[in-house]
């Protein structure tokens, strides 16, 4: 099946590389590919709202902010004052707390970070229904202006909550424990591990994604996009799919800044900021909108070089330029994917990744 | 009983009185024509029937149900399919994947279902191209079930759009200037197919343009002017009527 070989070649990497990385002394790379992973997660789910429905959303930074700080302030949480409490005892007898001793010597009970993340990704997906329910009615430019009021609201909620960190935002925030003794954490020793953990959940995700693409929700999806007036007629309920997709697009971001919030053990109010979104945008545009698999590739490309310090103090500019870019390279929001695919491929890939080429309210 | 009955519909633009309590039939294996001249409400009275706009009096009953301000997809849900009078297909998508959409209302399988590829759902998948297949041989355009629909000929979208709206088994099929824009030729052809959905057991409603189509083709018609009916009968009947005659025949047009 040739439309699940970039999830397969994704998980064939999460192994390969590292051991590569080792014999060439790049494994320090690992780090900024890891960051990278989860970054693209957050773009792949904007990817199906945005390439797919065809409806934009300027806050995708605000859903990722909030997974961040939801998991981080849940799983540093101190309960241990209100150990006996019934709620706790019952969260304790399901294995839902950690506890330790911390640097001060004090003794800790939080919940554990797997409960946090699942709290998180409730949480964003609860916030983006409550979003998505007025804000999907609206179209094009004014659903552009919505999302991205969205964003700011989160960014100045982060920055300005004490509970929050305020600007510094939450640091010290646990390792995230998996099955199998694996851990979600930083650090040297876990560099590998973790690296491989990261790539094996984005070729989880795209294969989800994958799937749905190719699925009658995901054709419905793409008929929506040409057109809402048709779909309707078609028996498709264009207000309920464009509601389901936009919150699938929230629950990979939350995702993705709660996996990167416990691999960089922090997150910042920066992480919601609008110039984020605007990247996650950009990745998109790059990628070609309804091209999962060119999204995949210009998010790891640009999130590394972008990591890696490579744009130096023009980061954000760049991917501002790059916006500029697509929208004049590809002026019906194609991308610079589909302009540079060579022509008569594009028929051959045609069923999801070359279709559904936004006519309208794709971009803003 | 009659498959659709709509009982004094009307809805008004502004001061503009589109539709004015328009009363009227329509029963399986029969074709029921509405004409008129220009802005006589035709296209609006089929947008109130299947949802796209809300009626601000009168009903639509179809199949024993109220029906009156539905949305389009409920609509679609309970068996009426319509095709537009500017073609509006998924210009990216393939013909096949179009007309698959019209089987949207005969399938089940959901958002997560969709994400997990559930067991279940490559056998609707399977089911849903088959049915869809089908319909395109119909169609007599099964050359044309891979290519895009953006760059097919104009007749040949026509008839993927047809192909999407009886992929979804409707009771009734809405027509909107099925006609417009084809040559001598297809609009024949047009006709022979039309006439061959009606011995399906399906209801249509057809409005058109095209006065010798009509005539040859229709059980029954229905003749609008500004917004009101203004007769019915036979398309015999209605040839001969004065007032259609005058309104809307008498330029020489029949």
């Amino acid at each position: 099946m040739r439309r699940y070989l970039p999830a397969a070649a994704i998980a064939v990497l999460a192994f390969a590389l590292p051991p590569l990385a080792a014999a060439t002394k790049t494994a320090y790379l690992l780090t900024q590919l890891t960051m990278s992973a989860y970054y693209v997660l957050a773009s792949l789910g904007l990817c199906a709202l945005m390439g797919y429905a065809g409806q934009i959303n300027m806050g995708q930074a605000g859903f990722f902010a909030i997974g961040g700080y939801a998991s981080a302030f849940i799983s540093k949480l101190n309960l241990a004052s209100r150990a006996a409490s019934p709620f706790v005892a019952a969260l304790d007898f399901l294995g839902l707390v950690s506890r330790g001793t911390d640097s001060y010597g004090n003794a800790y009970l939080s919940p554990s970070p797997a409960l946090a993340c699942l709290c998180a990704i409730l949480l964003a997906v609860g916030v983006a229904a409550l979003i998505g329910t007025p804000v999907l009615r609206l179209r094009g430019h004014y659903l552009a202006m919505a999302t991205l009021g969205f964003g700011i609201v989160i960014e100045k909620i982060a920055r300005g909550t004490n509970a929050l960190g305020g600007a510094d935002g939450l640091s010290s925030v646990p390792a995230f424990a998996l099955p199998g003794g694996l851990e979600i954490t930083g650090g040297r020793a876990a560099r590998s591990a973790n690296f491989t953990i990261s790539w094996v959940v984005l070729a989880l995700g795209l294969l989800l994604l994958v799937n749905l693409i190719g699925s009658r929700s995901g054709r419905a999806l793409r008929a929506l996009h040409d057109g809402e007036e048709a779909a309707d007629a078609m028996g498709v309920d264009t207000a309920r799919y464009k509601l389901k997709v936009f919150v699938l697009g929230a629950a990979y971001a939350a995702l993705a800044g709660v996996l990167l919030t416990h691999y960089n053990g922090s997150i910042g109010p920066g992480e919601a900021a609008f110039m984020k979104s605007v990247r996650y945008v950009a990745i998109v545009a790059v990628g070609g909108m309804a091209n999962l698999t060119g999204v995949l590739v210009s998010g790891l490309v640009l999130n590394f070089l972008s990591l890696r310090g490579v744009f130096g103090s023009f980061d954000d500019a760049v991917f501002g330029a790059i916006l500029i870019a697509v929208m004049l390279i590809g002026p019906a929001g194609r991308g610079l994917a589909a302009r540079l695919r060579p022509r008569g491929a594009s028929a051959a890939a045609s069923s999801a990744a070359a279709s559904a080429a936004p006519k309208r309210g794709g971009s803003p | 009983m009659s498959l659709l009955a709509v009982d004094g519909l009307s809805r008004s633009f502004g001061g503009l009185r589109a539709v004015d309590g328009v009363s009227f039939e329509a029963q399986l294996e029969r074709i029921t024509a509405v004409i008129g001249p220009n802005g006589a409400g035709k296209t609006t009275l089929f947008n109130l029937i299947a949802g796209s706009l809300r009626p601000d009096s009168g009903t639509v009953v179809f199949d024993g149900e109220d029906v009156t301000g539905l949305r389009p997809y409920r609509v679609a849900r309970k068996g009426i399919a319509r095709t537009f009078q500017a073609i509006k297909l998924s210009g990216g998508m393939t013909a096949l994947e179009n007309v698959m959409i019209g089987r949207h209302v005969r399938s089940r399988s959901g958002f997560v279902s969709g994400m997990l590829a559930a067991p279940w759902t490559s056998a609707e998948e399977r089911s849903i191209r088959d049915e869809a297949m089908k319909a395109i041989e119909l169609l007599g355009i099964a050359d044309y079930a891979g290519t895009r629909t953006g760059g097919l000929p104009f007749g040949i979208q026509r008839s993927v759009e047809l192909a999407r709206a009886l992929a979804s088994e409707p009771k009734l099929l809405l027509l909107d200037e099925p006609a417009s824009g084809l040559n001598t030729r297809e609009t024949r052809d047009l006709a022979a197919l039309i006439d061959r959905i009606r011995g399906m057991g399906i209801a249509i409603l057809v409005v058109e343009h095209d006065m010798s189509l009509v005539m040859d083709i229709s059980d029954e018609v229905v003749v609008l002017d500004f917004g009101k009916k203004i007769a019915q009968g036979s398309p015999r009947d209605i040839q001969r009527n004065e007032a259609v005659i005058e309104i809307y025949l008498g330029d020489g047009d029949a």
